[in-house]
């Protein structure tokens, strides 16, 4: 349980100078399940972008162990819901890292994708096009790609937004059976009640890491506030980040520049670190 | 009926010959057109065409009426607004279809001036409207070259192709290919325009390319068998194009075009997916899911 699956060593994650993850360390252990919470635009998507390796971090490394495969789940808003495909030709692409473009389907991986798309409540929804599939029904065949990439590491961006009760459950049901298998799941949450009961472990995220650990702990009304009060705007004069002080980009502004987020640069792990902002 | 259909493709070699070469056009550019379209991007193909005239006429004011010259030229006009439009919604904040359209404006604005330094409006209005009927045995190689390496491009790189349009992100995930794809994707748009201002002009080889498209999206929710449907109509347009203008002394690249557009018109009135028809007949029986 106590080996590392993801590691994050001073990770600084942003678009164009401006920072949307500043300076998070920790590890993500092979075989836990992890809410990532925080207000929009905390920086929860850009993480995970991070860990799948679409988003070059600014400073800072995300290590993923060698061998591990990673299956990434965009938020449903990323994806082309009117393009004219059918049910099946979304879980097929799921077998991509095996079978790269020009690999033929086997017999196995079609088999595969009929217990996938059965796993998830869709058997027989095979040649159904996707654009007639309501939100719910979408996301249980986008799990079903996830089924199919037979990744060890997992991550779900967003999965249960604006998603029924019903299939909330189900796909929870799913993960759960993930973390049973002694996979390693991350999953971006904003139902506070749904991780404290799902997730043993969360990591709270305002820009910056406010608390992560067991969810009991990181969950608290204090850590709570200090994640509300995070500069949300974007502010194309915030300071540069007093721990970049020295590099190229920030070297003309003066040392002991007020620091605009705080003592966020002392970081304890994976322990909670609670502060008041 | 001989006569009226096929006696003037046996009979005469201009006929045979721009045949021949608008059927190799839609062959290619059709499938393209499909790709543009389910990628939003379908207004973006009538700005590469206006973008290709200044490489066009380049090579026109150097070396004249040539296919060679005028060929490389349109490709590395094309290029250079595809990339240029590209770098400036990747690198500032502005996004592609305003910086295509500010690209495709310098673009034309160029090419008119270069057109217009030397040689007269006829000139122009080959480049701009092309003349099927006048392919000699150069443009027709240059038409196949052009449908072979989109057919082979289109096939090696399909799940790609497909992936990138639908979730950009995941292919990202699981493979490099994303960003690789998307330009070779637009060389083949400016690819097949350049091949197609030989035969119907940079203005309405667009035409070929997207009407067809559009028509076939009102019959079919599946990409392949929109491509293959795509194809069909725009052959379809190319026969009835050239008979229109052999029998009616009309010019043939408009009349190619206009058949397109005439299915078109008909498909978004008719077609069984999402057609105006379709939407507002109220049946008396529905199902129950």
């Amino acid at each position: 349980m106590s080996d590392a699956a993801i590691t994050f060593s001073d990770l600084t994650l942003g678009y164009n100078s401006h920072a949307a993850v500043h300076h998070l360390n920790g590890v993500v252990e092979a075989g836990s399940l992890t809410a990532v919470v925080g207000a929009n635009g905390s920086g929860k998507s850009t993480l995970m972008k991070a860990v799948a390796g679409l988003l070059k971090p600014m400073s800072g490394k995300c290590r993923v162990e060698a061998g591990r495969r990673i299956a990434y789940l965009p938020q449903q808003s990323e994806l082309d819901r009117s393009f004219p495909v059918r049910v099946v030709d979304i879980v097929d692409m799921g077998l991509w890292p095996r079978r790269g473009l020009l690999g033929r389907t086997a017999a196995r991986d079609r088999a595969l994708i009929g217990e996938a798309l059965a796993a998830v409540g869709l058997a027989g929804f095979e040649k159904r096009p996707i654009d007639t599939l309501s939100g719910g029904q979408f996301q249980r065949a986008l799990f079903a790609r996830v089924l199919v990439q037979e990744a060890d590491i997992i991550l779900l961006d967003e999965p249960f937004n604006a998603i029924d009760a019903k299939t909330v459950a189900d796909l929870i049901a799913l993960i759960r059976g993930w973390h049973g298998k002694g996979l390693t799941v991350m999953v971006v949450a904003h139902d506070l009640d749904l991780v404290r009961t799902t997730f043993p472990q969360a990591l709270l995220l305002a820009r910056r890491p406010v608390a992560w650990g067991e969810t009991a702990k990181v969950l608290t009304p204090e850590t709570l506030r200090t994640a509300r009060n995070f500069e949300e705007a974007w502010n194309d004069d915030a300071p540069w980040c007093a721990a970049d002080n020295g590099s190229a980009r920030a070297s003309h502004e003066p040392h002991g520049h007020p620091h605009h987020h705080g003592a966020a640069h002392d970081h304890a792990r994976p322990a909670p670190m609670a502060r008041a902002g | 009926m001989y006569d009226l259909l096929i006696s003037p493709f046996v009979e005469f070699g201009f006929m045979q010959r721009a045949l021949a070469g608008s059927l190799l056009l839609a062959v290619a550019a059709c499938p393209i057109g499909v790709f543009l379209m389910l990628r939003r991007m379908s207004l973006a193909g009538d700005a590469m065409a206006h973008a290709i005239l200044p490489g066009a006429a380049a090579g026109f004011l150097l070396f004249g009426l040539e296919l060679v010259p005028m060929t490389i030229g349109g490709l590395i006009a094309g290029a250079v607004v595809a990339v240029g439009a590209g770098a400036v919604a990747r690198f500032t904040a502005q996004k592609e279809d305003a910086s295509m359209a500010a690209f495709y404006l310098i673009s034309l604005a160029l090419g008119v001036m270069m057109v217009s330094l030397r040689g007269s409006s006829v000139d122009l209005l080959h480049i701009l409207f092309g003349s099927v009927l006048s392919l000699d045995d150069a443009a027709l190689s240059l038409l196949a070259g052009i449908a072979v390496v989109t057919l082979a491009c289109l096939f090696v790189f399909w799940r790609a192709l497909v992936a990138e349009c639908l979730d950009p992100l995941f292919l990202r995930s699981v493979s490099r290919l994303g960003p690789p794809v998307h330009f070779l994707f637009l060389g083949l748009v400016v690819l097949n325009l350049v091949g197609g201002f030989q035969a119907l002009g940079t203005l309405l080889s667009v035409g070929l390319m997207m009407l067809p498209a559009a028509a076939a999206r009102f019959w079919t929710g599946r990409v392949v068998t929109m491509c293959g449907l795509a194809v069909a109509i725009g052959i379809a347009a190319c026969l009835s194009g050239l008979l229109v203008s052999y029998h009616a002394g009309l010019p043939s690249g408009p009349a190619i075009v206009l058949s397109a557009g005439v299915v078109y018109l008909a498909s978004a009135l008719l077609g069984t997916r999402g057609a105006l028809v379709a939407r507002f007949a109220r049946p008396h029986r529905h199902r129950t899911a």
